[in-house]
């Protein structure tokens, strides 16, 4: 097998891309949640904001995500070559599945039990934190776990504003015509991609409630 | 005379701006403590928004609603609320909280001590026939519906409010648990001393555990009295409930 002869020659590096890979992922992931749980939470507050901000987000989604890295670069601050620039795109594309499914899973809480919440003298606060969060935990996990799947695939073209990760060989193997060396890229991040979607898997069932 | 713990005065209620009918007109009642209010009427008579509007899960378009001595428009609500108890049929349980917790709910926004809740949940569960040991830990779809209501009435206990609200609480259940859990609670009541808003479309359950009925229909409350002056009264609506139940 080449691609076996392939690892073993090349152990380091293939440790060394599958963790800047990771690391792209996770810290995009973070970022994204950290931004999108709240923007999620506010729509259900404030529903005229729904179109707008929902249309925004698809917006970012229907770029392909080349031609998003591409017009990252020239920007100041959060453009340019490297990891940062790709981290921006990662986050621009995971918030669409993490704001839709938080406000869906706190929109399609029973409103019988928000009200009994209130008529128990819940504040909005202990509202959210008792009852909708927790209510509508499974569904925001499943957002966070198509974002995460779709944000490991994308990271490969990252390495394309070389911002390293599995794409490096990806790339690599496309400009020297060498499958084995798209092999080398791909594989693992594949398996990266299904045991992300494993592993949030398990948790999101944790959150199911009858 | 004890001080009544709700009183309306003139409330009227209409949703929207529209020139619409109002779905509550002009309705007056005291409730004072040891006393259950049953608020009777057909679907729509405007009962459970009179109940809403006590605990201002809705807001009067007129006139005052006062609870425990003060216009429920100058507490902040979730003050006003937790001062009442309120239970509802069969959803009103936090579907991913156990028994122990959906009790002990209010005392906890309350930030009373974990030892005092664990003991007033205790109390409480024996009080509404519920094992302590057996129930506590259970989550409300691993019990019936007769259980769960038992639960929604120990909950709205659990802070010792003065005044209960409770909408159609027994309505969900079948015939037999129904008559179970009447009687029951009609012990209950008749032990603690508390003021009930009883809203429900049963003449039977309203002459079983309302110390005075108020008759809605319309909007409008049609009848108030004892459940002696109910049987007698010419009022048509009144004619037509009791005729409904004979």
């Amino acid at each position: 097998m080449n691609l076996v002869r392939f690892y073993l020659d090349n152990t380091r590096e293939v440790v060394g891309l599958v963790g800047q890979h990771l690391l792209l992922v996770l810290v995009s992931t973070v970022i994204a949640v950290a931004i999108g749980v709240p923007v999620g939470i506010l729509l259900t507050r404030r529903p005229a904001w729904r179109g707008p901000v929902l249309g925004l987000a698809n917006v970012f989604q229907t770029i392909p995500s080349l031609a998003l890295f591409g017009f990252l670069i020239p920007l100041p601050f959060l453009g340019g070559i490297g990891a940062r620039t790709a981290i921006v795109a990662l986050v621009l594309y995971a918030l669409l599945p993490i704001v839709r499914n938080t406000y869906v899973g706190i929109s399609g809480i029973d409103p019988a039990v928000r009200e009994a919440a209130r008529g128990m003298g819940m504040t909005d606060g202990e509202l959210l934190r008792i009852v909708e969060i927790p209510l509508s935990a499974g569904v925001i996990l499943a957002g966070i776990r198509v974002a995460t799947v779709v944000g490991v695939g994308t990271a490969t073209i990252a390495a394309a504003i070389g911002a390293g990760g599995l794409g490096v060989y990806i790339f690599r193997g496309v400009a020297v015509v060498d499958n084995t060396l798209i092999l080398a890229g791909a594989v693992p991040a594949a398996l990266l991609a299904l045991g992300a979607d494993g592993l949030l898997g398990m948790l999101e069932r944790r959150f199911v409630w009858r | 005379m004890t001080a009544p713990v709700v009183e309306l005065r003139g409330v009227s209620c209409q949703l929207g701006t529209a020139p619409a009918r109002p779905i509550v007109r002009d309705v007056s009642f005291t409730v004072a403590p040891g006393e259950t209010l049953v608020l009777l009427g057909r679907s729509g008579s405007g009962k459970t928004t009179t109940l809403k509007l006590i605990n201002r899960l809705i807001d009067p378009s007129a006139g005052e609603v006062i609870v425990a001595g003060r216009a429920t428009g100058a507490v902040p609500p979730f003050r006003l609320r937790r001062g009442i108890g309120y239970v509802i049929q069969e959803v009103g349980l936090l579907p991913h909280l156990t028994v122990a917790e959906n009790v002990g709910l209010v005392p906890r926004l309350e930030g009373w001590e974990p030892q005092r809740i664990g003991a007033r949940v205790t109390e409480l569960l024996t009080l509404v026939g519920l094992a302590p040991e057996r129930f506590a830990a259970r989550r409300p779809h691993e019990l019936s519906g007769g259980q769960r209501q038992r639960v929604g009435v120990a909950r709205a206990l659990a802070v010792d409010p003065p005044l209960l609200l409770l909408d159609e609480p027994f309505g969900a259940l079948d015939p037999i648990t129904r008559a179970e859990l009447q009687r029951e609670f009609k012990g209950l009541i008749a032990r603690l001393g508390k003021a009930m808003v009883f809203v429900t479309h049963d003449v039977r359950e309203g002459l079983l555990l309302g110390t005075r009925i108020g008759l809605m229909q319309d909007g409008r409350l049609v009848f108030l009295g004892t459940p002696d002056e109910f049987r007698r009264s010419a009022e048509p609506e009144v004619r037509a409930f009791l005729e409904a139940a004979a």
